[in-house]
């Protein structure tokens, strides 16, 4: 089968969905691939590149569609592109099927498939095929840099001769995808950065990437972003107010602010007011990455780059991947390969459109002239984080109530102990005479000794103290030595054969006890 | 007659012993240890030798001497694997070193009964100490000797029977003759009967009967007690031997034997209580034999076992940076301690921390395991217990299982219907590869399936232990 990437149609859109290195691959799964000619200049890569790497180079947009079995794109396609589609053709973009009833009608009037890049499931295993997450990974680094084309000073502090810079203050609002690597990109910058996200279990990711976690002083258990597939999702009025007052009480000292919040299908929330860029510094810059979805931040202009009365710079671009074509091509075209790997088991350039698979069905939205959206949810976990249970931080006293109690136990369960050994004996010595008394003391005193000994012996001599008690407890040989001079034939035949006995065990014990330890060797 | 040299060498025995057991708090301070308990134990037997064992002192040494140089032949020549068999062996001995010192004792007290008052007087050694003792003292003696005798008859059974299964002369499986523990329980109640009965009469049939009972005692105990637990029975078996010490102790009147035996049967007791919690069972349960109940259906194991080749094992072993290496008995049965030896040895020599954790349960001895490294020459100080080395296993890159199965098995953590529910066990599960050498797809001892077998990181190396790290020595230069 062919599969075919056309130049993009809307204007300003630099990437392209297929790179010669990706077509090399695609051929490795048996793949004719077809561009159209010119589709990937705006990227940097030249027709004559396609061509080295046997790709055919089409004339126009026309042709390609109709040779192309499959076809790979990036942008939501216009309607004249769906036009093209004919039943059989698979077409693999970015669709946004949740606002284009319209496409979906079209594509599934034409009975061709369509595969929505941005519906692939967050799940481990199309990782690899996530396209929102690597272009979001792109927006989020040039965000930062943007920002910084913007802002007139360092990011890093320094101290020169000039006199003294301070660095740069970077609050990164949404630490998903794009927010991370901002906070990646700022913090090896050199800037101070800050990051705030409603799911607080991604406090850790944020730390690691060497920013500080701002975190509310907010009673409500945090959502857990492991029931929405990894996604932040409405917050309450609550929590909403109290996240504003953090956000006011920090806003005059931060002289970047990158604002990544975005819920799935819904508008992006406001979290950026009026009376928080007016208390901005003049010179700070505020960079909205959700301004395609109306923006985070109050006076965002959609594509625009403004600048308020009291000189903040809002930059509400929304084409940051295409503002760097050649990576953002390279990843996507890489996206898509891995996807149609997933589409093609056999490696014979066969599509084989299966249904069944998790992570197919879910990026299919249109199958066979039927809509197929939105999909059943996956069967498989979207991230099988269970919540942290937190140790709950004890407060001194507690901690000292706590420790005295435990004395308090280990006290009373020690006298217990003590008094009814103590009754025990004294009952004994109630009955019994003296002189056995005397060896019962003995005893007692013998055992509370021994108790008191052999818990200090090491695990690794527990082989070697069982041979040496062994050989000790062959003590009983006295006993045999005092009855072996009796006048009795009996007793001295039995006590010499005692002798014997405890003879091999005396020696032998102590010897093969010598022997192991001789073996412990330290390194 | 008094000895006061006697005693006073007997105090110093005794210090010496204790600071014997104490210097085994460290393998440095242990090999000073082993001397302060044969210098005791001369000190002991020459006092004696000297003072009230004088009697026919020449053949004591005569025998003493032969006895001496059997051991030092048995000391020299047993394998280390071998090791709780000679340690069982041993206890019998003294078990029956007990049972004949107490008969002697019930002897020379008929003896002494029966003589008159000048014939008393003329009395020495034993016979004097026992000719001095009024009624009450008689029947406490009478006691005494009688519990002697009885523990040191379960003992010298019990550890026959504990050798026997240890050097596979008999069979290790837990066998119990038709009525099970009512036969114990009625040996019991026979030698209770006998005590009751010896106490009015001092006659030798009901001492005679008694011993019977004990001896059967002991043999059908051990008998009921399958391998893997034979830990905690050599280990109660140390026990007994010495709370018979101290019984006979008791009836001689002698306070070196008393404290000896006390010392004995309080470091068995504890190490018998170790290897309990170490399974999570209790004492009687592993006594009475048989594992544990289960509540309910176990777990279904998924998945399936995977094998792999000793080249696929050089290689994950080549790029880990951390190893730890979990023995058990069966790396002494097939022998392979050597051989892990060299490989850890090469391992090491490559930069790589190799390690190895030690179960308290495994092998057939407590301590079983370090011994046998030993010997192999492993450094102690990379020999590490359970406690210290298993909250490293998620940051270790290999882990080998050699020869052990309860002691790893996860159902003991994730199922609570599980037989093992409860032990404590390596968490080798965490590592991020485990690799588990293993004769075949059997169940170990509990007859339990193991869940590790079956997970996604774990990789079966069939085949005989020592055959199979020969088998990686030669692709790990």
């Amino acid at each position: 089968m062919k599969i075919g990437a056309p130049k993009e149609v809307i204007a300003g859109e630099a990437r392209v969905a297929m790179t010669p290195d990706s077509a090399r691959q695609l051929q490795k799964l048996g793949y004719d691939c077809l561009i159209e000619s010119g589709a990937g200049l705006a990227a940097g890569f030249a027709d004559d590149l396609y061509r080295a790497a046997d790709v055919t180079v089409v004339e126009t947009a026309a042709d390609l569609w109709a040779q192309a079995d499959i076809i790979a794109k990036v942008r939501v396609p216009e309607p004249s592109e769906l036009g093209y589609l004919t039943s059989g053709k698979t077409l693999i973009s970015f669709f946004n099927p949740a606002g284009n009833e319209a496409g979906m009608e079209a594509a599934k009037a034409s009975g061709a498939n369509v595969i929505a890049m941005e519906m692939v499931p967050r799940i481990s295993r199309a990782q690899k095929m996530d396209a929102l997450s690597s272009m979001a990974n792109i927006a989020g680094y040039r965000a930062v840099i943007e920002a910084g084309n913007n802002f007139g000073r360092f990011f890093t502090g320094q101290v020169t001769a000039a006199g003294k810079v301070p660095p740069a203050k970077v609050l990164v609002v949404g630490a998903g995808v794009a927010g991370l690597a901002a906070i990646g990109t700022s913090t090896s910058l050199g800037a101070i950065t800050y990051a705030f996200d409603v799911r607080p279990e991604v406090a850790e990711q944020v730390e690691s990437m060497g920013a500080e976690f701002v975190f509310l002083d907010f009673e409500e258990e945090g959502q857990d972003g492991s029931a929405t597939g990894g996604y932040a999702s409405v917050q309450s009025e609550e929590f909403r107010n109290a996240q504003l007052a953090k956000f006011r009480e920090i806003a005059p000292d931060m002289d970047i602010v990158i604002t990544t919040a975005l819920i799935p299908n819904r508008p992006a929330p406001k979290l950026w007011l009026e009376d928080m860029v007016a208390m901005m510094k003049p010179g700070s810059v505020i960079v909205d990455l959700a301004a395609e979805r109306g923006g985070n931040v109050e006076g965002t202009v959609t594509d625009e780059k403004v600048v308020t009365e009291n000189g903040v710079t809002i930059i509400g671009y929304t084409d940051f991947p295409s503002r760097m074509a050649a990576q953002a091509s390279t990843l996507y075209a890489t996206n898509i390969r891995h996807m149609m790997t997933d589409l093609t088991p056999e490696k014979d350039g066969q599509v084989v459109h299966n249904m069944e698979d998790d992570v197919i069905r879910g990026a299919t939205v249109t199958h066979q002239g039927e809509i197929t959206f939105p999909p059943p949810p996956p069967k498989i976990q979207a991230i099988a984080a269970k919540p942290k249970e937190k140790v709950k931080e004890l407060t001194p006293e507690e901690k000292r109530a706590k420790e005295m109690a435990a004395f308090k136990a280990q006290t009373r369960s020690q006298v217990t102990l003590l008094a009814i050994g103590a009754a025990l004996i004294l009952g004994v010595g109630l009955v019994a005479p003296a002189s056995f008394m005397q060896h019962f003391i003995v005893f007692v005193l013998s055992v509370f000794v021994g108790f008191q000994v052999i818990w200090n012996v090491s695990h690794s001599l527990h082989t070697p103290l069982m041979a040496i008690t062994n050989a000790i407890s062959s003590i009983i040989i006295l006993g045999a030595l005092m009855q072996i001079g009796s006048s009795s034939v009996l007793v001295i035949v039995l006590a010499a054969a005692s002798v014997f006995m405890a003879g091999i065990n005396i020696v032998g014990g102590f010897m093969v006890t010598r022997r192991m330890l001789a073996m412990f060797q330290k390194s | 007659m008094e000895y006061g040299f006697t005693t006073a060498a007997y105090v110093v025995a005794a210090v010496l012993f204790i600071l014997s057991l104490g210097g085994l708090s460290g393998q440095e301070s242990a090999k000073r240890a082993v001397w302060y308990g044969i210098v005791g134990m001369a000190l002991a037997v020459a006092a004696t030798l000297i003072g009230p064992g004088k009697g026919l002192w020449p053949v004591s040494l005569i025998l003493i001497a032969l006895g001496g140089v059997i051991g030092l032949m048995l000391a020299q020549r047993v394998q280390m694997t071998q090791m709780p068999e000679l340690v069982a062996a041993m206890h019998s001995l003294v078990g029956l070193a007990a049972v004949f010192v107490g008969y002697n004792a019930h002897f020379e007290m008929i003896n002494v009964l029966g003589m008159d008052e000048t014939a008393r007087k003329a009395t020495e050694g034993f016979a004097a100490l026992l000719a001095k003792k009024d009624g009450v003292e008689l029947s406490i003696l009478k006691v005494e000797l009688f519990l002697g005798v009885f523990i040191g008859a379960v003992t010298f059974t019990g550890s026959v029977i504990a050798y026997g299964k240890l050097a596979g002369k008999v069979n290790s499986k837990a066998i119990k003759l038709p009525g099970g523990h009512v036969l114990n329980a009625l040996a019991a109640l026979i030698s209770v009967a006998c005590l009751v009965w010896y106490f009015q009469t001092g006659g030798i049939m009901p001492l005679a009967i008694m011993t019977a009972a004990a001896l059967f005692i002991g043999y059908h105990l051990i008998m009921g007690i399958g391998g893997a637990d034979m830990p905690v029975v050599v280990s109660m078996l140390n026990s007994y031997s010495g709370w018979a010490a101290a019984a006979i102790g008791f009836s001689l009147g002698n306070d070196l034997l008393i404290v000896v035996g006390a010392l004995v049967g309080s470091s068995g007791a504890i190490l018998s209580y170790i290897m309990c919690k170490a399974m999570n069972r209790s004492f009687v349960s592993v006594i009475l034999g048989g594992f544990g109940t289960t509540t309910g259906p176990a777990q279904e194991v998924e998945g399936e076992q995977i094998a792999i080749e000793a080249d696929g094992v050089a290689a994950a072993l080549d790029d880990a940076d951390s190893v730890i290496i979990v023995p058990g008995y069966g790396m002494a049965v097939a022998q392979a301690q050597q051989s892990v030896s060299e490989l850890t040895k090469r391992l090491r020599a490559k930069g790589k921390n190799v390690r190895f954790a030690i179960h308290p349960v495994a092998g057939r001895l407590p301590g079983h395991m370090n011994v046998l490294l030993a010997e192999a020459k492993v450094p102690y100080d990379i020999v590490l217990e359970m406690d210290e080395i298993n909250e490293d296993f998620p940051e270790t890159d290999v882990v080998i299982v050699i020869g052990s199965n309860d002691i790893v098995n996860p159902a003991a953590q994730d199922d609570p219907n599980s037989p093992i529910a409860g032990m404590p066990v390596l968490e080798v599960w965490k590592a991020k590869q485990v690799f588990v050498s293993k004769r075949g797809k059997g169940t170990g001892y509990s007859g339990i399936e193991n869940p590790l077998f079956f997970k996604e990181n774990t990789r079966m190396f069939y085949g005989d232990a020592k055959a199979s790290v020969d088998k990686l020595l030669t692709m790990i230069e």
